[in-house]
């Protein structure tokens, strides 16, 4: 494996987002504090912790928004960074490089997955200024929490590969992510819903990661723990398989 | 080493739509030369260049580079490759000392920036060493692409047009950086329109078109097999025929039989003889002209007959 180059394409990543760091963070950083304001200091101190298994509105939600932050920035960081040398013809020197899955996958994956946990984690500092919350295993949750930036970050990468134009790069994070973890359980307890929206709730697989990252935080879930990280372990398996694939195929890369 | 450094057999390319770029080309590229791939838009001498450095997946044939299979050993084979592809393509909001760095290292390369350094002086690009690429002038940006390509010292240099949009000053300034790089050894494939670069600069010459190779060779050899002299005679008296002693060379009357025109030879030097017998032959017979005017025929226009000909055997 050529580590040296995996290690310039992370780096490179990496400088890439601290040169625009103000709006890359300050964004997101920005949107969750209003979410935290408007529904967990404001409406949340009017809701009743015996709903949401004993936990505050407040603690409750930041779970679902640090989900909602990863899946949208890893998705975004990933297509864009693999799509942008496609655009402006950069990609010749990848093509060209000694470099394979691994070293993409290292350099372009691991530096968007860097980035959202940047992100994600200042999002966590900036949430204790508005909501007082605990992490119930803090291992698991920070195991969590890189597992599912790896894994958005992959299906990312197939985005940005996949995606021809600027529009396709924006229309799956804004017209199925973000509705997907909205409806996810981010904001409710799917045990707050009538049927048979609670059974459909169950097919939204963004619904199990929620749910995942929940008992990590709070010790209580809607779903069996080992279901959310099995399943998030096989999206990842499905997304390094997909990008073998890509590799070994030349599709959209080499055609 | 003594075989080719790069050997093609049988190279096809069909896009998806059927659009076939390469018809089965056949190359053999020697150790240390600079060998010019001449052709016009759209003949294939991107495609070609991309399916030895892994830019795109050939439909068929066979390229080994250092003995290797380019496919099979694509690891070992591209860190000893280095490519300007024809289009001006970086992060544009890159320095260019890290954008250099960056290429170094993706080739597998440990840092080094005393040669990133002595790279970047070679192009007199080290005064703007920490400019961003995007605040270059066209040219400089250009010299940042061979300095990406140099930056892990490849064996095997792929220019494609690399002189494309430039000014004649700084044309000559690439030249002479090139012929550097051959005098340290490095093996040079260069693509271009300009056929006076071609004729400046390379060992070998290959012309391609519609995806096939028409001709091959030394360049001393394409001008000695194909070239030929013109020599216009502007005579003092118009003549009405050729006189006989002028029947056994390629002569004829132009405008009015005021001038004699020769077309003949093989770019070896026959055809300067012949012109210089056919001016004695008109001495000879008390014929007077007022001026005469000679011209070797340039890649060019043996380029140009090549691919309006279209079949030429390799």
């Amino acid at each position: 494996m050529n580590l040296r180059g995996a290690l310039a394409i992370l780096t490179n990543e990496l400088a890439r987002f601290f040169r625009t760091a103000f709006g890359s963070i300050l964004s997101p950083v920005l949107t969750t504090s209003l979410y935290l304001v408007v529904f967990g200091a404001a409406i949340g101190s009017r809701m009743d912790p015996a709903q949401f298994g004993g936990s505050s509105y407040g603690a409750f939600i930041i779970p679902g928004l640090i989900m909602l932050t990863l899946l949208s920035e890893s998705t975004s960081n990933a297509s864009f960074g693999i799509y942008m040398p496609r655009f402006t013809g950069a990609i010749y020197e990848l093509l060209s490089a000694p470099v394979g899955v691994a070293e993409t996958l290292i350099g372009f994956v691991g530096a968007a997955a860097a980035k959202s946990l940047i992100i994600a984690a200042i999002i966590l500092g900036t949430a204790t200024l508005f909501v007082d919350y605990e992490i119930a295993h803090p291992f698991y949750a920070v195991g969590y929490i890189v597992l599912v930036a790896a894994a958005f970050s992959l299906f990312g990468f197939i985005l940005g590969i996949w995606a021809d134009g600027f529009e396709k790069l924006q229309i799956v994070p804004m017209l199925i992510l973000m509705p997907l973890t909205f409806l996810g359980g981010t904001f409710y307890s799917i045990d707050m819903l009538a049927e048979p929206w609670r059974t459909v709730a169950q097919f939204n697989p963004i619904f199990y990661l929620i749910n995942g990252l929940r008992w990590t935080f709070t010790g209580t879930s809607d779903v069996p723990i080992a279901l959310a990280f099995g399943l998030t372990l096989a999206f990842v398996g499905l997304c390094v398989a997909v990008v073998a694939f890509i590799f070994r195929t030349g599709w959209r890369l080499r055609d | 080493m003594d075989g080719p450094i790069l050997q093609i057999r049988d190279l096809t390319k069909t896009y998806k739509g059927g659009m076939q770029a390469l018809a089965g080309v056949n190359l053999d590229i020697r150790r240390g030369e600079i060998f010019a791939l001449l052709g016009p838009n759209g003949a294939g001498k991107t495609t070609l260049i991309g399916a030895v450095c892994g830019l795109l997946r050939p439909t068929g044939g066979t390229i080994e580079a250092f003995g290797q299979d380019v496919q099979r050993h694509w690891r070992s084979v591209r860190r000893r490759i280095g490519l300007v592809p024809q289009e001006l393509s970086f992060d544009m909001f890159a320095r260019v000392d890290h954008s250099v760095t960056y290429s170094r290292g993706m080739f597998g390369c440990a840092p080094d920036p005393a040669r990133i350094e002595q790279v970047l002086r070679s192009l007199s690009l080290w005064d703007k060493r920490k400019a961003k690429i995007r605040e270059l002038s066209g040219g400089m940006k250009r010299r940042v692409m061979i300095a990406k390509a140099l930056s892990h010292d490849p064996e095997l240099l792929f220019l494609d047009e690399p002189t494309a949009g430039v000014d004649v000053e700084l044309r000559r300034d690439m030249w002479r950086q090139i012929d550097a790089l051959r005098e340290n050894g490095t093996t040079i494939i260069l693509t271009t329109h300009y056929i006076e670069e071609a004729q400046e600069m390379a060992d070998r010459v290959g012309v391609i078109n519609k995806g096939k190779l028409l001709l091959v060779d030394d360049k001393a050899t394409i001008m000695a097999k194909l070239g030929s002299t013109e020599a216009r005679i502007e005579l003092a008296q118009p003549l009405a025929d050729l006189p006989p002693a002028l029947t056994p060379y390629q002569v004829s009357l132009e405008r009015g039989g005021r001038t004699l025109v020769y077309r003949g030879g093989d770019g070896s030097g026959k055809g300067k003889r012949e012109a210089a017998a056919v001016i004695k032959a008109l001495v000879d017979h008390g014929i007077a002209f007022e001026a005469i005017e000679t011209r070797e025929s340039s890649l060019e226009d043996i380029f140009v007959d090549l691919v309006e000909r279209g079949e030429v055997t390799a």
